[in-house]
Formats: structure tokens, C-alpha cells, sequence
């Protein structure tokens, strides 16, 4: 069971490895856009400091939404995708294994990078950490509940805004609680609450995406 | 090891392919789905294998509904449709070794080097399987049926298996099924050309007219059923 599970990451990884021009393209967006706010907004320090933490959620929000429909679409167009749901193993489980591949191919470059642009906003170190956590809560979430609206969307025409419409309602909580840890006076019940959000997504998600994949291959 | 469909009615869209269809097989022999173009082949198929839901009736595997054992059904069961489920992007040798471990098995990379070359894409098995042919795809994606998987499931779908090949696949494939058979499995295939094959026992399914059944086989098709394939 984990030597399949295993075996999807490995796939996806190395097939994000060759594909190099995708991953980058979310991960430019996301410094575009956070680049861009400042230059639109004014120089004034604090106002920066203040809207920071905000503008790189919504740019990364955005730029790992923009990465959602590479999620299954090749595996669907080339027949990867039936072999998946036809393997003995738990569908549940490989597509876990999918998302996870996911978020460590666009998630996780946008964790690393945001500390670098949050110099950009003037924000303070424990803010910067702060973010930081949250950021890392909350863009595996935002692969989990994207995946669902991946796979809902699949081989449908105009899929790419439909992502766009059935997800962004169900990213507003991660927001709120993601952007609002970094302001709020008390960081740790955000931090919570995007923990449990989590676990939640973890659970329901993949299964939620398998059943959906599912209804699409037919 | 019997593989059944009871009674099943498959609709696409506003249209109904097929009702009543009901079919049993049993080891070593081979069912041909027969069909002009858009005849439903290809939905049986996938209802057989699972991908698809049918409008009603049911797809049994050792008796038991294949929904309810879906994991044993799908171990022993390979299904090759259009699509050839080749990645692009990966090289020929390791389409092979994550195809097999997609289903939960071990295939090292000499053994799938070796299998490739078994099939005459010795040397493409370094190649991205973006440059191989048509007919190179076709043959790495039913190079599966060769090593170990092939082996380990006594139940194959094979849609269109002989499209895109040269003389020497289709007899390398035809080689196969026989090695197949003469292991006790079960083929379930559709395909355009007419090709020796050495099942125990040879099973036709014709979806354009009413009653059809196997050469030889005892039919009982009910008028109530148009299109029946009796064992």
C-alpha cells in the first residue's frame, strides 16, 4: 500500500522535475503579484506593513489556485488517471499521494519564498514567523480542497474559471484565519484553527477527490 | 474463475446502447465484442472493468459483485483501453516501473529494460516515450502484459489491442494471449481484424444484432433480451 502511495509521489515529482516551466510559472506569479502591490498601494511604510501579510496570502492563495487544473488534466488526457482509479490499491490513498506531490511542487515554494517578500512589506521577524506557520497550514488546505474542484471540473469545458468558482468560496475561511493570525493579538487560536481546518481537509478531501475522479472517468 | 455480467443495460447521453446483455466466462476462453463504431464496445468493456457505472444490472467476479471486491477484482484483472496511459515526459523503462507500481508491485529497472526489449523497443527504452511512434506508445503500453502483471492476472480487457501495430507486435501479442490461455486466463477484446487465436474456447458478442452467441455455444436468448451471449 505505501509502496504505491510512495510510487505516485515519486511519479508526479519527477514528472514536475522535466516540467520545470509549470511549477515556475505559479511560483512567478506569486512574487509578480506580491511585487506588484507595493508599487500600486505607495511607498508608505506602515500602510506596507500593515496590508503585507494580507497581500501575500491572496498571492499565494491565487498563484496555488493557478496551479489546480495541472492537477489531474494530464493524467486524464493520457489515460494515467483509469489506471489509477483500476489499481487494487485504495483510490483515496494515491490520490492523496497526488495532492501531496502537489503541494510540495507549489505549496511548498511558496512557504519558502514568502519570508523574502515579507522583507519586501518591512514586516517584523515574529510576524515573518508567524506568517510563515501559517502559510504552512494553510497551503496544504488549499491543495486539498483545490483538488476537489480539480477533479469536479475535469474535462469540462471552461474549467479553469469553474475551478476559480467553486474554490475561492471554500478558501475564505483559510484566509481569514491565515491572514488574521499575523495580525491578531493572539496568533496561537488562528494557528489552531488552521490546524484543525487541516486535519478536516486531510481527512475528507482525498476521498471527496477520489469519488469525484471517479464520476469524471466514466 | 468466472467473470459474469447479468442483465445489463448501458445508456450514453440520450441514447441506449445495449439492454439485457448478459454474458458468463470462464478460464481459458476469449469473448470478442463485435460492433460497427459507436455501438457501445468500448462501454461494455469499461463496464466490465469497472470504470463505468451501468444504467442497471451487474458486472460479477467469482460470483460476487465487483463493487463489493473491488480491490481483489482489480488485482487480477488488466484493463487497456484507447488511451495508452503512456507519460510523455518519463522515460519508456520507467512508464513501465510506475505503471507497476501503481498497482502495489515491484518491477526493477533491468526487468523492465528486459521486457521492453522482448517487445523490440530495446532501444527506444531510453527514449522519452514523447519520441516514440504511435505504434511504440501502443507496444509499451501493452508491454505490461508481458512481465509479471501479465502473469499475475488471470483477467484481461484489451480495447483495439492490435491497433498501430506491425506484423511482428501483432504476432508477438497473439503469442501472448496464447501463453494467456494456455495459463488459464480470460481475455475480453474488441478489434477490427479477424486473427488466430487459441483460446479454449472462442466467444463472440456481435452489439449490432439481436441475438448472437458463440460459435458452437449453446444459446438461449430470450426474445425479451436483444442482444444475449449465452456461454
Amino acid at each position: 500500500m505505501m509502496r504505491a502511495f510512495l510510487g505516485v509521489i515519486r511519479r508526479d515529482l519527477l514528472l514536475a522535475l522535466r516540467n520545470r516551466a509549470d511549477v515556475l510559472a505559479s511560483v512567478f506569479f506569486f512574487i509578480i503579484v506580491a511585487a506588484l502591490a507595493p508599487l500600486g498601494l505607495g511607498p508608505e511604510p506602515a500602510m506596507l506593513r500593515t496590508i503585507g501579510p494580507g497581500m501575500l496570502w491572496i498571492a499565494a492563495l491565487l498563484a496555488s489556485m493557478l496551479a489546480l487544473h495541472r492537477l489531474f488534466a494530464q493524467d486524464h488526457a493520457d489515460g494515467t488517471l483509469e489506471q489509477l482509479l483500476l489499481s487494487p490499491e485504495p483510490a483515496t490513498l494515491l490520490v492523496a499521494g497526488k495532492i501531496l506531490a502537489h503541494w510540495l511542487t507549489t505549496g511548498i515554494p511558496l512557504v519558502i519564498l514568502s519570508p523574502l517578500l515579507a522583507l519586501q512589506f518591512g514586516l517584523p521577524a515574529e510576524q515573518v514567523t508567524i506568517l510563515l506557520a501559517s502559510l504552512l497550514l494553510g497551503t496544504p488546505i488549499l491543495s486539498l480542497i483545490g483538488a476537489i474542484g480539480a477533479a469536479l471540473t475535469l474535462g469540462v469545458r471552461g474549467g479553469g474559471v469553474l475551478i476559480a468558482l467553486l474554490v475561492l468560496p471554500l478558501y475564505v475561511p483559510i484566509l481569514i484565519f491565515g491572514a488574521g493570525a499575523t495580525v491578531a493579538p493572539d496568533p496561537q487560536s488562528h494557528l489552531f484553527l488552521l490546524g484543525g481546518l487541516l486535519a478536516a481537509a486531510l481527512a475528507l478531501a482525498p476521498w471527496a477527490t477520489a469519488a469525484a475522479l471517479r464520476i469524471a472517468s466514466e | 474463475m468466472t467473470l459474469q455480467a447479468l442483465d445489463l443495460c448501458c445508456v450514453r447521453g440520450e441514447r441506449r446502447l445495449f439492454k439485457g446483455l448478459s454474458l458468463s466466462l470462464t478460464a481459458g476462453q476469449a469473448l470478442r465484442v463485435r460492433g460497427a463504431n459507436g455501438s457501445g464496445k468500448t462501454s461494455l468493456l469499461r463496464t466490465l472493468a469497472g470504470l463505468a457505472q451501468a444504467e442497471s444490472g451487474e458486472v460479477r467476479w467469482q460470483g460476487r459483485a465487483i463493487a463489493a471486491c473491488r480491490d481483489v477484482y482489480h488485482a487480477q484483472m488488466i484493463y487497456l483501453g484507447h488511451a495508452a496511459a503512456v507519460k510523455d515526459d518519463l522515460l519508456a523503462w520507467e512508464n513501465l516501473v510506475y505503471a507497476a507500481r501503481l498497482n502495489g508491485r515491484v518491477l526493477d529497472r533491468s526487468a523492465a529494460e528486459q521486457s521492453l526489449t522482448a517487445l523490440g523497443l530495446g532501444r527506444a527504452a531510453q527514449l522519452p516515450a514523447r519520441s516514440l511512434s504511435q505504434g511504440q506508445r501502443k507496444r509499451l503500453s501493452l508491454a505490461r502484459l508481458h512481465g509479471v502483471e501479465g502473469q499475475a492476472a488471470p483477467l484481461w480487457i484489451l480495447d483495439e489491442p492490435f491497433n498501430a501495430l506491425d506484423q511482428d507486435a501483432v504476432g508477438a501479442l497473439c503469442g501472448a494471449l496464447d501463453q494467456h490461455f494456455a495459463r488459464g486466463g480470460m481475455l475480453v477484446y474488441t478489434t477490427h481484424t479477424d486473427l488466430a487465436l487459441n483460446p479454449s474456447q472462442a466467444l463472440e458478442l456481435n452489439l449490432d444484432r439481436p441475438a448472437l452467441s458463440a460459435p458452437g455455444a449453446p444459446t438461449n436468448a430470450a426474445p425479451t433480451a436483444p442482444t444475449k451471449a449465452a456461454l
